[in-house]
């Protein structure tokens, strides 16, 4: 039961990590995203 | 739209929270006449009180406006800053409440006469009255008013749900007060940071969801297409927060009239699940919620955008999807699984990454902008803080790393690692914003004394100084004075001999709490001179100021 | 029109956003805490483990009533000091009917996981009356009410057939007589003694607080304090049989 569980976790498991990861890195480099993360960055300096 | 009309009429909201208040007075009825618990009978009765004075309140504020609240005034938006102003100010004062609490069970522990042999004032009731109001109700109520002044203002539209914002503020500082009545009159579960009995679980429940409600519904109205970083970790907070306490809280009450309860989970279960919620109510309440301040009130003190929105993103996921492994590290070398052990030591050690991420993010802000440190005290608290958290989420990787934990578990160097967090960076982040937060609310220049806040800088830093240094002091010794031996392979010292060894530590340690509150004390001070005397901010730039209807 | 569409939009970005965080950090608490409920090393039932007696558990809750656990663990870890100062390490087995489980986080006191029989009623008494009459060091708070108070025994029953939903094996005859059991276990003169040997082997009878006249707070914590630990013989116990190996 052990040996399985662990060899879920690092077969598996870490594939799930891995893919998340590149996802949200993607998403937050992706060039055409820049221009809107720019603009929301300045979002709490607008005034109205 | 009712905006800019005059019309005036009974609002669902208030309907609402009217009926909900009146079922309240009802079911406190019924239980009070029911049970033969004198605390149980305690909190009906104060539950009848709360509510009625709540069904008053509506009705009298129903009464009392003239007509109905616009969405906007001039086609800037109307923000409701009434529950915002009553969480910052509970805020303070459920801090120095917790501080000084916290000063008297640190005294106790240095000298054992001050529990008085009186069972309310003893320290097993007495902390998790400490702990409970300095995290849920201090961090509580400051994360409440932030996460509502910050919602508003990024989302340039007024708080959704009409009176329900009133009814999370006032239904949770409820909550803080039969819990706290409660851990004094012998109530608890004994889970810690979760020792509230089942009925004020299920209002804290109730509350919660309304303010899910009331925080995504104002995300809804927003104006701007997205949805700023701070409100991403205010979401995280208020969601986990949710999922872990139903999870850790499954408890059956022995009967609908008595505050006890027993909990579903048994042994081995129970204390993976409580060290899951345990831990991620540091890593969810106590750091994602803090981190979202540290998101709005950083830039917005530095007046520059944040260092990296890019790096923030991948911050946000990384560290919530990190956290919510990392609670077995509280139960190195127990009966708990090993592989749940180790599970928990890898992500951890991993979590160091996304943390300093995170630190780096938040002091890079300042780039080009250093030397606002010597002139505003108050960003520098905000520095500082992230600092300390810097500090602190170095510290616990390492401690959650087995060998190390063989040392650090059951040892004060765990409370001074807490405290590091707690004092250092949830402390400093929320005197940073409710210093930035009383002047916007209250519509003033600025702070009645920066001076003040300079001293209230230095003595509190000084205070936790002398905390850390003396529990990592207490700590190390005791852990290396249990595990002793003479030549002769006896073990070295009795118990009591290490308790012994402590005494002038948790003098020391005293002393620094009581450095943190005298600091705190200067802020309330401070505030309440704002308030009253500060210069009106008519001409004020950088500073919003909103238009306040009567509410 | 597009002010509509796009708005219905940003409504669909929180919602995705609220679910993803659920996802998240879901997953993460399922695969730690489910295996907990099925693996063998977790839920292997130990001999002599037995639930707790009514007067036991009305111990239990004092003792969490006055925050004890804040002090003191009751988890003897796997490491050499720990084994030679407090006995054999804690088994999961050992808290396996323990709702909520007791093993603490801080150890201001020293452990008690093993605390029973180590010291004598008497001593336990002024122990918890007065520390310092006993251990002029100690930094315990005193405890005298609970020599004062009577014990309230007015729900027992309802405490043991609560823990029976939540899992624990007691029977209908355990519920059934809770209160006789309770009041038996410190009359050892009672006619109910047979019965609450048998259904709970082992159970300690006497008057715990010295006066068998009054059944106060005192006994129920003595009696408890004096059980931990002692339910799993190891003289007999076999940490290197099959199913004990992990």
């Amino acid at each position: 039961m052990y040996e399985r569980l662990a060899q879920f976790a690092q077969t598996w498991g870490l594939l799930y990590f891995v893919v998340l990861f590149v996802i949200v890195l993607a998403y937050a480099l992706w060039p055409k995203n820049k221009k809107r993360f720019d603009e929301a960055s300045k979002i709490p300096l607008r005034e109205d | 739209m009712a905006s800019s009309t005059q019309a005036k009429s009974f609002t669902f909201s208030e309907g609402g929270v009217a009926i909900l208040l009146i079922l309240c007075v009802f079911v406190s009825i019924l239980i009070a006449a029911k049970t033969h618990d004198p605390a149980m009978a305690f909190h009906a009765w104060l539950g009848l009180a709360a509510a009625a004075v709540g069904v008053f309140a509506v009705f009298n504020g129903h009464f009392k406006r003239e007509c109905n609240i616009p969405e906007e005034i001039d086609g800037k938006p109307n923000y409701q800053m009434g529950p915002v102003k009553v969480a910052t100010a509970l805020s303070m004062f459920w801090g120095i409440a917790g501080f000084a609490v916290g000063l008297i069970i640190a005294l106790q522990l240095a000298y054992p006469a001050l529990n008085f042999d009186l069972p309310w004032t003893s320290f097993g009731r007495m902390r998790p009255l400490h702990t409970s109001a300095v995290i849920f109700a201090f961090g509580g109520n400051i994360l409440l008013a932030s996460s509502m002044y910050v919602v508003q203002r990024t989302c340039r539209a007024r708080m959704a749900g009409g009176l329900w914002p009133w009814f999370v503020v006032w239904g949770y500082n409820f909550f803080i007060v039969i819990a706290g009545t409660g851990y004094l009159l012998g109530v608890t579960q004994s889970k810690e940071y979760a020792e509230p009995e089942w009925y004020a679980d299920l209002w804290l429940t109730l509350v919660w969801v309304i303010y899910l409600l009331v925080f995504l519904g104002t995300l809804w109205k927003r104006k701007e297409p997205h949805i700023y970083v701070a409100n991403w970790f205010y979401l995280a907070f208020i969601v986990t927060i949710a999922m872990l306490h139903l999870v850790n809280n499954a408890t059956v009450p022995v009967s609908f009239v008595e505050p006890k309860s027993y909990i579903v989970w048994s042994g081995v279960q129970d204390a993976m699940t409580q060290w899951w919620y345990g831990h991620n109510a540091v890593g969810f309440f106590l750091t994602a919620g803090f981190l979202a301040i540290m998101y709005y009130f950083v830039p917005k003190r530095a007046d520059r955008p944040v260092y990296s929105y890019r790096l923030s993103i991948v911050h946000f996921w990384s560290l919530i999807f990190l956290y919510i492994w990392a609670g077995p590290h509280h139960l190195h070398y127990t009966a708990a699984p090993q592989w749940a052990q180790t599970l928990g030591m890898t992500f951890s050690i991993m979590l160091w990454m996304p943390s300093w991420g995170g630190m780096i993010n938040g002091l890079m802000t300042l780039s080009g902008a250093w030397d606002k440190l010597r002139t505003d005290p108050v960003l520098r608290m905000l520095v500082v803080s992230v600092a300390f958290y810097g500090m602190s989420t170095f510290e616990g990787p390492l401690m959650s790393i087995r060998a190390v934990n063989s040392l650090s578990h059951y040892t004060d160097w765990t409370i001074g690692h807490v405290h590091s967090g707690a004092l250092g960076w949830v402390g400093f982040v929320s005197f940073g914003a409710i210093y930035c937060l009383v002047p916007w609310l209250w519509n003033r220049k600025g702070l009645y004394s920066l001076k003040l806040v300079n001293w209230h800088f230095w003595i509190a830093t000084i205070g936790i100084v002398l905390y850390i240094t003396a529990m990592w002091v207490s700590g190390i010794m005791q852990g290396l004075m249990w595990r002793a031996y003479t030549p002769q392979g006896f073990l070295e010292y009795s118990f009591i001999e290490t308790v012994e060894a402590m005494h002038p530590f948790y003098v020391i340690r005293a002393l620094g709490g009581l450095l943190f509150l005298v600091g705190a004390v200067i802020m309330a001070y401070n505030l309440v001179m704002t308030v009253r005397y500060g210069e009106h901010a008519e001409e004020a730039v950088g500073h919003p100021t909103a238009v306040q209807p009567a509410e | 029109m597009s002010m509509m569409n796009k708005h219905a939009i940003f409504e669909k970005n929180s919602i995705v956003l609220t679910v993803g965080i659920l996802i998240v950090v879901a997953i993460g608490g399922l695969v730690e805490l489910a295996p907990n409920f099925y693996l063998k090393s977790t839920i292997e039932k130990v001999e002599g483990m037995r639930p707790y007696t009514p007067l036991e558990m009305a111990g239990r809750n004092i003792f969490i009533r006055e925050g004890c656990y804040l002090c003191h663990s009751q988890m003897i870890r796997t490491l050499r000091d720990e084994v030679e100062r407090y006995g054999h390490y804690s088994l999961a087995a050992e808290s396996m009917y323990d709702h909520p489980f007791q093993w603490g986080s801080k150890r201001t006191g020293p452990d008690l996981a093993r605390v029973g029989g180590k010291y004598s009623d008497e001593w336990h008494h002024d122990h918890l009356v007065n520390p310092r009459s006993v251990v002029p060091e100690s930094i315990m708070p005193g405890y005298p009410w609970l020599a004062e108070y009577p014990l309230e025994i007015t729900d027992v029953s309802a405490d043991l057939a609560t823990n029976g939903i939540v899992g624990v094996p007691y029977t209908e005859e355990m519920i059934e007589n809770a209160r006789a059991d309770l009041l038996a276990q410190t009359d050892p003169d009672s006619d109910d003694i047979d019965g609450l040997e048998e259904r709970y082997p082992g159970v300690q009878i006497r008057a715990f607080d010295g006066d068998p006249g009054r059944l106060t707070e005192m006994d129920a914590v003595i009696a408890y304090l004096q059980m931990l630990g002692t339910l799993v013989d190891f003289s007999t116990y076999d940490d290197q049989a099959d199913v004990n190996l992990r």
